[in-house]
Formats: C-alpha cells, sequence, structure tokens
C-alpha cells in the first residue's frame, strides 16, 4: 500500500516534515555560506514545527472524539517561530560582527578555537 | 593649719616634683634649651622647690609642736607621728600593699637636709659638668683606634639621673612602710648604679657600677629575711603596725616580743593545741592564755633577732659598713657631684637612717652587732684612708668612717646622736667632696702627690675645704662651742663612754677604737688639705692650669661650708636646732636604756651627765688635736719625712695600701670561684645540652630527608603519571575540535540519528520488560 494511493493523513505531514528537517540539515552541512547555514537552520525548525502541528490536529489523530481540543502542539508552534526569530536576529548579529572582522561570512574560515 | 593634711601634701608634693622633672627630661632632655642645658635648670627648679615646700612643712610642724626641745629625756607629751596611706596597691591575703607616708620630725629633718644638699649639687653640677654641654674627649678611654675618645655630651642624661635619684630617696624617707621602703631603697641602687657608670664606655666605671649593685644585692637579701620573718609574724609591713606590736602601750613602750612571733616560734605546742580541741575558739583561748608563758619561757625571742638582724644586713650594704664596704670606694668613678649627693650626704646616709627608723624593733643583742660592725668599720676605714692618694678616695674612706660612727652611735643607744652625726656629716662631706671636685675640675688629676700650692690659685676652695676638714675632726672649744662636727661626734662619743660604763669589757674596746678613729680622722683630713693645697706646686704643669672654679660652683661651697659651721647649733634664745628636733622623733620607749645578757644599753639621756660630758670632750679635743698636730709636722710644717715612717713600718704600710686586702680575698673567696662555677656550667652548657640539642636537630634532619625521598620518588611521580595521562588525552581528544562548523552539524546530526536509533532500540526492550 502506497502512500499516494491513501488519503491524506498524518503520516504524509510527517513525511513533509521529514524531508524539510533532512534538507535543513542537509544545507547546515553543506553551506559555506553563514547566511545558507542560517537558512537551514530555519527549514530545521520548520520541519518539527509541521510536526507539532500535525500531532496537534483533532482532526489527524487516532482519538477523534474527545470533546476539547487539545492547544499544546499550536502552542509550541508559535513558540518555536518566536524563538526562531530570536534567534536569527542574534545570529544574524554573530554573522555581522564575524563579517566585521573577517571581511567574509564563510564558516570556514572561523576555526580561531580549532584545537 | 592641721599637720594631718597639710604635712603629707606638703611632702608628697616636694617628693612628686622630682619626679615629674625626670619624666619632663626622659621624654624631652636633649631638645631642652641649647644642648639640653634646660634639663639642668628644670631639674634644679624641681628640688629647689621642693626644698621651698619641706622648709615650709617645717614650719608648719614647728607651729604646731613648738620649739620646746626634748633633750635630756624630759618627755612630757609624746608627739604623734603623722602617719596613713595615700592609695593601695593591693591585697594579697592579710597583707595589704600600700603607698603610705610617716611622718615625724626626722623625716622633715631629713627632707630637708637632702633637698638643700641636694638642691647645692644640682647648681654645684652646671659648672661641674659644663663640658658634657659639647662634644666631650675621654683621654681615659681609648678607641681601637689609638684616639681617644670622642662622644656626644650627656649633660641632660645626669640631670636627668639626679632628678630620679632625688625623687626615690625623697620616696625613701617618706615612705609609710618596710615595702616601699624597700622599693625606694632599689631605686637610689639603680641611680647609684647608673650614675658610677656615667662615664660607662670606661672599663673602670662600669666595672665600679657593676660591684656596687651586686655588693648591695647581698645586703637587700638579708633586708628580704628581715622583711619575711617581719611580714610572716606580725601581719604588716607599716611602721606604725610593726612598732605596735613591738612596744605596745601596754607594757610601758617596753621592747616585747610580739604575739605572733611567739605563736610562730611556738608552732610546736600551738599544733598539740590545735590537735587536742576541735572547736577553733577554744582552741585559740587556750593559745592566747598560753602565749604569756611561752614568751616568758623565750619562745619568738629569736626572730625578732633575725628581724633585726636582717634590716640592718640592708644597711650594711647600702651604708657601706664592714665587710660589704668595698664598693664604695671604688663608686667614685662617677662625677664628683654624684659622689657628694649620693655616695657622702644621701643615698649612703639611708642605711643609717632605716636603723634609726628601726630602732624600736632591735633587741640589745642586735644592737650590740650594729655598734661592733660600726665601730670595726670606722677604724679600718680611716687607716686605710691614711695611705690613700687618690682625693676622693680618701673622702669616700672617710664616708665610711664616718658611717661607722653613725652606726657605733646608734648602737651604744644613742639614737639622736647617731642621727645627729647623719645630718651634719651630709653638710660637711658634701662640701669636701664638691671642693674635692673643684680641685679636680682646676688640676685635671685625682692624685694628691701631683697637688700642693693651690690655696693661692683656688682661695675660695681652700678656704672651705679647711672648714670641711675642721668640721669632720671636730673642731671646737671643748665644752663650749664648736663646729657642727664637733657636736655630733661629742654626742656619739659620749654615749660610748656611758655604754663603756655599763659594760666595761666591750665598751673600752668600743671607746678607744672611737677615740682611735678621731685622731685619725683629723690626721688623714689634714694630711689631704696639706697636700693639695698647702706648699709648693709639686707638678708645674696641672699647677700652671690651676684656676678658681666658676661661681656656680663656689656658691655651693659657700653654703655648704657655712652649714658645716653652723649645722649643729641651735638657734640662740629659742633652743631650736638639728638635735632638738630630731629629738621630737624619738621612737616611743627608746628614752629609757634596754639590759639584755650579751649587753646593757644605756639610755641617752645617761650621756648627757656633766662628768662624762666633760671627760669625753677632751679626749676627742686632744685626739682630734693630736692627728691635726701629727698631720701638720709631716705634710704642713715637713719638719718630719712621711717617706721615713713608711720605710720603717713597710709591712703595715704595705697592708693599708692595699685595703686590708679585702678586694683580694673577695676576689679569691667569691669572685673567683664564682667565675669557676661559671665557667663549668658553661662548658656543661656547651658539651652536654648544646650536644643534646645539635643530636635532636640531626635526628630531625635525617628523618626529613628521608621523608623528602619519599615525597619525590613516590607521590610526586604518582602525581605526575596521572598528570602527564590526562595530558595525553586531552592531546588525543584535541583533534576532534576542528573548527569547521559544518562538520560540527554533521556530528549533531549523526549523533541525534544514533541516540534516536539507540533509544528506539532499548524502548522496544523497555517494553518488553514491562
Amino acid at each position: 500500500m502506497s502512500l499516494f494511493t491513501q488519503p491524506i493523513g498524518l503520516t504524509h505531514y510527517l513525511v513533509v516534515g521529514a524531508i524539510l528537517f533532512a534538507a535543513g540539515v542537509v544545507c547546515m552541512v553543506t553551506k559555506r555560506n553563514a547566511i545558507g547555514v542560517l537558512m537551514g537552520i530555519e527549514l530545521v525548525l520548520n520541519g518539527a514545527n509541521l510536526n507539532f502541528v500535525a500531532f496537534a490536529n483533532p482532526a489527524l489523530r487516532a482519538d477523534p472524539g474527545r470533546a476539547v481540543a487539545w492547544m499544546d502542539g499550536h502552542m509550541i508552534a508559535l513558540f518555536v517561530i518566536v524563538l526562531a526569530a530570536a534567534e536569527a536576529a542574534v545570529a544574524l548579529a554573530i554573522v555581522l560582527s564575524f563579517y566585521h572582522n573577517h571581511a567574509s561570512v564563510d564558516v570556514d574560515e572561523a576555526d580561531e578555537l580549532k584545537g | 593649719m592641721d599637720l594631718s593634711t597639710t604635712l603629707p601634701i606638703l611632702l608628697g608634693l616636694a617628693w612628686l616634683l622630682p619626679l615629674a622633672s625626670f619624666a619632663l627630661v626622659v621624654l624631652f632632655g636633649p631638645w631642652m634649651g641649647r644642648r639640653g642645658v634646660g634639663a639642668g635648670y628644670l631639674a634644679t627648679g624641681a628640688i629647689a622647690a621642693a626644698f621651698v615646700l619641706s622648709f615650709v612643712a617645717l614650719l608648719g610642724w614647728l607651729g604646731q609642736h613648738g620649739l620646746a626641745s626634748g633633750e635630756h629625756g624630759a618627755h612630757a607629751d609624746p608627739i604623734p607621728p603623722v602617719a596613713g596611706e595615700w592609695y593601695a596597691l593591693g591585697t594579697f591575703g592579710a597583707l595589704t600593699i600600700t603607698i603610705g607616708y610617716y611622718i615625724d620630725s626626722l623625716t622633715l629633718v631629713m627632707f630637708m637636709m637632702v633637698t638643700l644638699v641636694a638642691t647645692c649639687i644640682h647648681v654645684y653640677s652646671f659648672g661641674y659638668m659644663h663640658e658634657e654641654l659639647g662634644v666631650v674627649t675621654d683621654p681615659l678611654v681609648t678607641r681601637a683606634n689609638g684616639r681617644p675618645l670622642k662622644r656626644r655630651g650627656r649633660f641632660h642624661r645626669f640631670y636627668q639621673y639626679f632628678s630620679l635619684f632625688c625623687f626615690s630617696m625623697l620616696g625613701l624617707v617618706l615612705a609609710g612602710n618596710v615595702a616601699m621602703v624597700f622599693v625606694f631603697w632599689e631605686l637610689v641602687g639603680i641611680c647609684s648604679y647608673l650614675l658610677i657608670g656615667f662615664y660607662i664606655e670606661r672599663q673602670s666605671a662600669s666595672n665600679a657600677a657593676n660591684k656596687a649593685f651586686i655588693v648591695n644585692r647581698v645586703g637587700d637579701f638579708g633586708m628580704l629575711i628581715g622583711m619575711m620573718v617581719l611580714w610572716s609574724t606580725l601581719g604588716t609591713f607599716s611602721f606604725s603596725g610593726i612598732f605596735e606590736q613591738v612596744r605596745p602601750a601596754a607594757s610601758g613602750h617596753a621592747l616585747v616580743v610580739p604575739d605572733g612571733m611567739v605563736r610562730a616560734a611556738a608552732a610546736d605546742e600551738v599544733e598539740r593545741i590545735v590537735l587536742a580541741n576541735p572547736n577553733p575558739a577554744i582552741a585559740e583561748r587556750n593559745i592566747a592564755a598560753q602565749v604569756p608563758a611561752w614568751r616568758e619561757a623565750g619562745h619568738g625571742r629569736w626572730l625578732l633577732i633575725v628581724a633585726g638582724l636582717g634590716i640592718f644586713c640592708g644597711c650594711v650594704g647600702k651604708s657601706a659598713q664592714f665587710p660589704l664596704h668595698v664598693w664604695l670606694p671604688d663608686a667614685m668613678e662617677g662625677p664628683t657631684p654624684v659622689s657628694a649627693l649620693i655616695h657622702a650626704a644621701t643615698m649612703v646616709a639611708a642605711g643609717v637612717y632605716l636603723v634609726g627608723r628601726f630602732y624600736p624593733v632591735f633587741t640589745p643583742e642586735v644592737l650590740l652587732v650594729i655598734a661592733c660592725v660600726g665601730a670595726i668599720t670606722l677604724f679600718m676605714a680611716a687607716t686605710i684612708a691614711i695611705t690613700a692618694t687618690d682625693i676622693k678616695r680618701v673622702l669616700a674612706y672617710s664616708t665610711v668612717s664616718q658611717l661607722g660612727y653613725m652606726m657605733l652611735g646608734l648602737g651604744v643607744g644613742g639614737w639622736v646622736a647617731g642621727l645627729f652625726h647623719l645630718i651634719t656629716h651630709a653638710f660637711f662631706k658634701s662640701l669636701l667632696f664638691l671642693g674635692s671636685g673643684s680641685v679636680i675640675h682646676a688640676c685635671g688629676t685625682n692624685e694628691m702627690p701631683r697637688m700642693g700650692g693651690l690655696r693661692r690659685k683656688m682661695p675660695w676652695t681652700a678656704g672651705t675645704m679647711l672648714v670641711g676638714a675642721l668640721a669632720i675632726s671636730g673642731a671646737g672649744i671643748p665644752l663650749l662651742i664648736g663646729l657642727s662636727g664637733y657636736h655630733s661626734k661629742d654626742a656619739i662619743l659620749a654615749q660610748v663612754f656611758a655604754f663603756r660604763k655599763d659594760n666595761p669589757g666591750q665598751g673600752d674596746l668600743l671607746f678607744w677604737i672611737a677615740a682611735m678613729g678621731a685622731a685619725i680622722t683629723a690626721f688623714y683630713m689634714f694630711r689631704l688639705w696639706y697636700m693639695t693645697f698647702a706648699g709648693e706646686p709639686r707638678d708645674a704643669h696641672a699647677a700652671a692650669h690651676a684656676h678658681e672654679s666658676p661661681r656656680s660652683m663656689v656658691a655651693p661651697l659657700v653654703v655648704l661650708a657655712a652649714l658645716a659651721v653652723v649645722g649643729g647649733w641651735n638657734v640662740p634664745w629659742t633652743g631650736l636646732g638639728v638635735r632638738p628636733l630630731v629629738d621630737q622623733a624619738r621612737p616611743l620607749g627608746t628614752e629609757v636604756g634596754m639590759t639584755a645578757p650579751a649587753a646593757a644599753i644605756p639610755a641617752e639621756s645617761a650621756s648627757h651627765e656633766p662628768a662624762i660630758h666633760r671627760i669625753v670632750s677632751w679626749i676627742a679635743f686632744f685626739a682630734a688635736l693630736g692627728g691635726f698636730l701629727v698631720a701638720t709636722g709631716f705634710y704642713g710644717l715637713r719638719q718630719l719625712d712621711p717617706e721615713k715612717v713608711r720605710r720603717v713600718l713597710a709591712p703595715v704600710h704595705w697592708f693599708l695600701k692595699n685595703k686590708w686586702f679585702f678586694d683580694e680575698l673577695y676576689r679569691w673567696v667569691f669572685v673567683r670561684p664564682t667565675l669557676a662555677a661559671a665557667r663549668v656550667v658553661a662548658a656543661l652548657d656547651r658539651i652536654v645540652l648544646d650536644g643534646l640539642a645539635h643530636g635532636a636537630a640531626g635526628l630531625v634532619r635525617l628523618v626529613s630527608r628521608l621523608d623528602d625521598l619519599i615525597d619525590r620518588l613516590i607521590v610526586d611521580r604518582l602525581v605526575n603519571a596521572v598528570g602527564e595521562w590526562t595530558y595525553a588525552t586531552g592531546l588525543r581528544l584535541r583533534a576532534v575540535q576542528s573548527g569547521n562548523l559544518r562538520q560540527y552539524v554533521m556530528w549533531i546530526a549523526v549523533g541525534t540519528v544514533g541516540l534516536f536509533v539507540l533509544v528506539s532500540l532499548f524502548w522496544n526492550y523497555a517494553a518488553a520488560g514491562n
């Protein structure tokens, strides 16, 4: 039984989230540009966010009969978005400062702490 | 005016003023005036003010108690002393140590004498110590490079010690208890020590200072024993307390052995009664009932004798009596004003004063010892003075001899006679010393054979010294009037004569010794005067430099010469004089004689009998005249040749020249054995004790070396191994920190996946376990 033939369910959301996560990780590992790395981080966070939202959706859950909808997945997703924004602000400030010192945003040059 | 409040204030102030001066000079002496000359003015001012205060106190006393003399034993109503305490230092069991006072006319007379003589000598010292104001070159001290010592002057230090001495001496006189007397006794001793050693760079001066101090310790040891006896049996140190117990009013102030001494001596019987009676009150009553019987049996009398001999022992040391006289002649190493003040007029007289103060305690046996010691001292010292050539040494031996007279006088019952001689002697002996200082100042030598013919150069000094020599010889018109020495010495001789009547054997001996001493005194004093002032100069160099001393030195000489003349007189028509004044202080019960198997001490009034007085006056006159004539024959007219006599009496001269070999005797009997013992002990110290200590140290070193090996070979290596291992691990782990950001991210991802796989695997196992 293939996913493609099934109606849209939880698994599909999870697959999309996993793809986003994997793409983010690959982006972080392969990009030498610091901005690219930050973009990878955003992808990873959003992949995780998708999972939270999917698990929180009552329509997609195994116990749809619950009277009160749970909102904690949504809340965590919102927190992650805020966190991502804050992280991006700090990270961009670090990148800017790094640029001032090295006239470059190549993360491979940031190896002063090499053992 | 209430004497019991004003006298302690006046005399207390007079006592403390020199202390204030001392404190100020100690702190600021070198900065007072030019080169510290202000210290001299301060000290002189303090002692002069003390003199004025003493004089006011004396006037107050006379105003209250009148001028009536108590001579001839007429004691209508005895004058009680003003006694009390200023401050209690502490209480130890039954004993309270206090700063107290005991003021009677003797105290006042002593205050007058000390402050007056001290003021004169303070003024004199301005001239005598003048060169101490600048840089002093001491020709008697040679430095290592062969040149004489040059040092800064110590003018202020001289006056600093003088002030401390005046304070101590006045405190000694004022003291109200024996403990306080002892404290000031030691204080005058230390002042004497410091001033004898004033020229500390001279070996002889520092030796003399040590000798004076150590010899005095011997006497003080006896004094401590006496004090211990007094305190342990009488339970008090205060004069009033002791006198009340020794001469209670109940027995008519006759000497009795106090209860405390009886009980202490009869300790066995007391113990038996206490053991037999469990009830302490009954036991106490039984003991009290027994005490008179025990006293009758003679219990405790030896304690009274020991107490008296102990106190006298201290006086022997301080007053340079035989056999502890050896320190005083050596003490002449100090500056001459010191000799005049401390070693002639005041401190050495303190011993005589204390004998007088403690007179009520002395039994006839003790008094006999005092008389004999005095007689031996006066004769021995007088004979040594004949051969001495150092002008100050002649005077020093003369002082010893005169102190012997005082002791003899006191010992044979002449309480007033002995203390009277103390006062007159202070005047003429300080005069003689100051005169000799003036001579030394002028000639720069102490040796009389290098002097001579100085009377033309120094008429004032020669004249005043002649007065002093006449006074000490006891010159006067027999039975009529004379210089101060005539009155006091005659009083002593008369008392010895009275003693002779009661004790034929020993009395004869004592009297003829005393009379012979008088002749010798006149001889050596005029020998001194003739050799110094008469004839032609023997040493042209010394004579050429001689000159009359400055006015500050002559003025005290004149004042003291006047006192040496009139010191023994009573003010006409009033009967006021030193002698009746001293007589007012006569301790209760001593106006009558005492009898014991050893000796009968006559009452002092016995010596005033015209029969005795007349004989003694003539004997003393002819003795002194004989001495004077012989001296004139030898040294004045030079008709007789002393050299011939010296040759004829060679062994005697040799014996006297060596001062009866006392120094040699003490050197062989005490000093050398002590030094030898010290050397043995030092060797013991070096070989045994030091060896032990070194051995212990070596052992410790050995152990520590072992410990060091263990430390280095085992502990250190262990620690190093751990460190090296940690270091190597760190080096290996260093490679992980590549600095490649993308690699880190990959590690994180791989690690996360790995963790995830692991958790999911174990999750299943855990679920299966459940």
